[in-house]
């Protein structure tokens, strides 16, 4: 039977060996030759944008690279799939965002300046072109495929 | 209560009660929203009902698991707290830091980063906050007159989530390494260290409910812990599979992650076994009521729901999906907010030395929240299932998805006022009782 001795032995081996996988497993993945995200893209505008993204929490409704409110859409592609006209008019309209085919849902008006938008499109672009092992071609919709409405 | 600082708890315990009524209100302004219902919008936006609704989680529940220590740890280590003055210091300022966030966050002051929006200058007074919280704990271990296992891995579970809190503070310019490093808190936390929290709580709870050997107890806590990390650390890979990382996680995570409801059914198996082999019949069955289903429920909502969508092939439909919000709260609940019940539920009588161990509003607590969670869950997974199909299967647009399970969220608002009545009912339990007195200590040692 097992003794306590044996048990706190276990505890500590198993969480030091997979500490120790975990930390190497991280240095591998986030290694200059397996990055996936383009970081070389990311340009002043683009950091501009990521910070706009988080000032006003957009993450709260919206979802990128399906992680966020789940109560506005997924915007990993969304450039693809509206064009960067009509994502700037949503973000820069001075009123709340609303469709009358969207039932009640509007959306907070940020009412951003023509240099924000931009910066705003620059940072989806980005993200448009990480590679997600394949969630690319799930997430909803489709960019390339003819949406289902 | 054996202890006069251990009152100190009681105090923790009622912030946790008043920040989760607030939680219950959020929660209701965004089910109304799903169902289309979003007259507040223009003063009460999604985004700030959101962050509202998971951070007064999160501090309701470290609250609760700080009550949880100042109670547990001096019993444990045989030893006053060393300063009661200074946990009142830290109570106080963990309820301004905390009321600050939220009025805040109806103001646009946040980061807006999923479970972080805590503004910077405010993350810096947590980190002092907690200091002083592990300070009290780490130098009243340090100074008592035994070290059980008990109060180690609590107290481990404790400073880990502690030190875990500062990969959050870390400022990125890539959304991919920002996403990366935030699960090492989020994850790290709820799949791991919380786990040693919730394994020391319902290990002290099980040796004062059961009577079953403190040996034999604290062996199997071992057991668990090493569970936990085992497959919870490397199980972090489940939130890599798909932010634009390397597919080596599709694999590691995969495998682990999936191993990660054994330490939850391993708790469970435990709670019961101990229930069913120990002697002593202790008195406070709402107690023990809330103990072992803390240990049930969270195999259930963490370990069941959280393998059912655990795997890559699986993974892949629903990764921000409704489904995730259906593991998530059966989750919480089972696993966090019920062994902050527990606790709360064994220790009050002895804080107050008012002995309502049984009481039929008391049963019907826990019946009604916990029916009321699980159709709450239902309701998740039945709208998060249909969004799947209509979304991902059959390329629908993510706005008319929304419309068509709006039902659901019907469904979820009756689920949620049953389960608000229960924690209502549990509160007035609470109020009740009355407040700590140093009477109790005598009333405990008759």
């Amino acid at each position: 039977m097992l003794s306590k001795k044996q048990a706190r032995a276990f505890f500590l081996v198993g969480t030091l060996v997979t500490f120790l996988a975990f930390i190497g497993l991280t240095v591998y993945s986030l290694s200059a030759a397996q990055d996936q995200s383009h970081s070389e893209n990311i340009t002043d505008s683009v950091v501009r944008g990521k910070k706009l993204w988080d000032k006003n929490n957009c993450m709260g409704c919206h979802t990128i690279m399906g992680e966020g409110g789940y109560y506005a859409p997924e915007l990993t592609k969304v450039i693809e799939r509206r064009g960067e006209g009509y994502v700037k008019g949503v973000l820069m309209s001075p009123t709340p965002w609303q469709r009358a085919d969207h039932g009640n849902r509007k959306m907070v008006a940020y009412n951003m300046t023509e240099d924000q938008a931009n910066d705003m499109v620059e940072f989806f672009k980005w993200i448009s072109n990480i590679d997600l092992n394949g969630f690319e071609t799930i997430v909803s919709p489709l960019a390339k495929d003819k949406i289902n409405n | 209560m054996k202890y006069k600082s251990q009152k100190v708890a009681y105090w923790f315990f009622a912030l946790s009660m008043l920040l989760l009524t607030l939680q219950l209100v959020y929660g209701f302004i965004m089910g109304f929203a799903h169902a289309g219902m979003d007259g507040l919008h223009d003063w009460i936006p999604f985004n700030t009902a959101k962050a509202v609704h998971t951070n007064l989680l999160v501090v309701w529940l470290l609250s609760g698991f700080m009550g949880a220590a100042y109670y547990i740890i001096p019993e444990e280590a045989q030893n006053e707290l060393v300063s009661v003055k200074l946990a009142y210091v830290q109570l106080i300022s963990l309820a301004l830091v905390g009321v600050a966030a939220i009025i805040g966050y109806h103001f646009n002051w946040w980061e807006g980063r999923k479970f972080l929006e805590i503004p910077r200058p405010l993350d810096y007074l947590v980190v002092v906050n907690v200091l002083l919280f592990m300070g009290i704990i780490l130098v009243t271990l340090f100074k008592g007159k035994r070290r059980t296992t008990t109060a180690l891995v609590l107290t481990m579970g404790l400073l880990f989530a502690a030190l875990l809190y500062l990969p959050g503070m870390l400022d990125f310019d890539s959304q991919v390494l920002d996403s990366f490093f935030r699960w090492w808190v989020v994850h790290l936390w709820v799949e791991g260290v919380w786990e040693l929290i919730m394994g020391g709580i319902l290990s002290f709870l099980l040796i004062k409910l059961t009577g079953v050997d403190r040996e034999v107890i604290e062996k199997w806590l071992y057991v668990i812990v090493g569970l936990t990390f085992l497959s919870g650390i490397l199980g972090t890979g489940h939130h890599y599979y798909y932010i634009g990382v390397n597919k080596i996680w599709l694999i590691v995570g995969g495998i682990f992650s999936a191993l990660e409801p054994l330490a939850f059914l391993a708790m469970a198996l435990f709670a019961v076994n101990m229930y069913r082999k120990g002697e002593k019949k202790h008195p406070n069955k709402i107690a023990l009521y809330w103990t072992i289903g803390s240990a049930i429920v969270s195999f259930v909502g963490a370990g069941l729901l959280g393998f059912a969508h655990t795997l890559p092939q699986t993974n892949i439909y629903t990764h921000g999906t409704i489904v995730t919000a259906m593991h998530g709260h059966l989750a919480f609940w089972g696993a966090y907010a019920m062994i902050v019940f527990a606790i709360i539920s064994y220790s009050l009588p002895n804080m107050t030395g008012r002995k309502y161990y049984d009481s039929a509003r008391g049963r019907l607590a826990f019946w009604l929240a916990n029916i009321g969670m699980l159709g709450m869950t239902v309701a998740f997974g039945v709208a998060g299932v249909a969004q799947v199909y209509l979304e991902r299967k059959m390329k629908m647009d993510f706005m008319k998805v929304q419309m068509e399970i709006e039902v659901h969220f019907i469904v979820l608002i009756i689920m949620a006022t049953m389960f608000s009545t229960g924690i209502t009912l549990y509160i007035i339990e609470f109020i009740k009782h009355g407040q700590p007195t140093d009477e109790a200590l005598e009333v405990n040692n008759q």
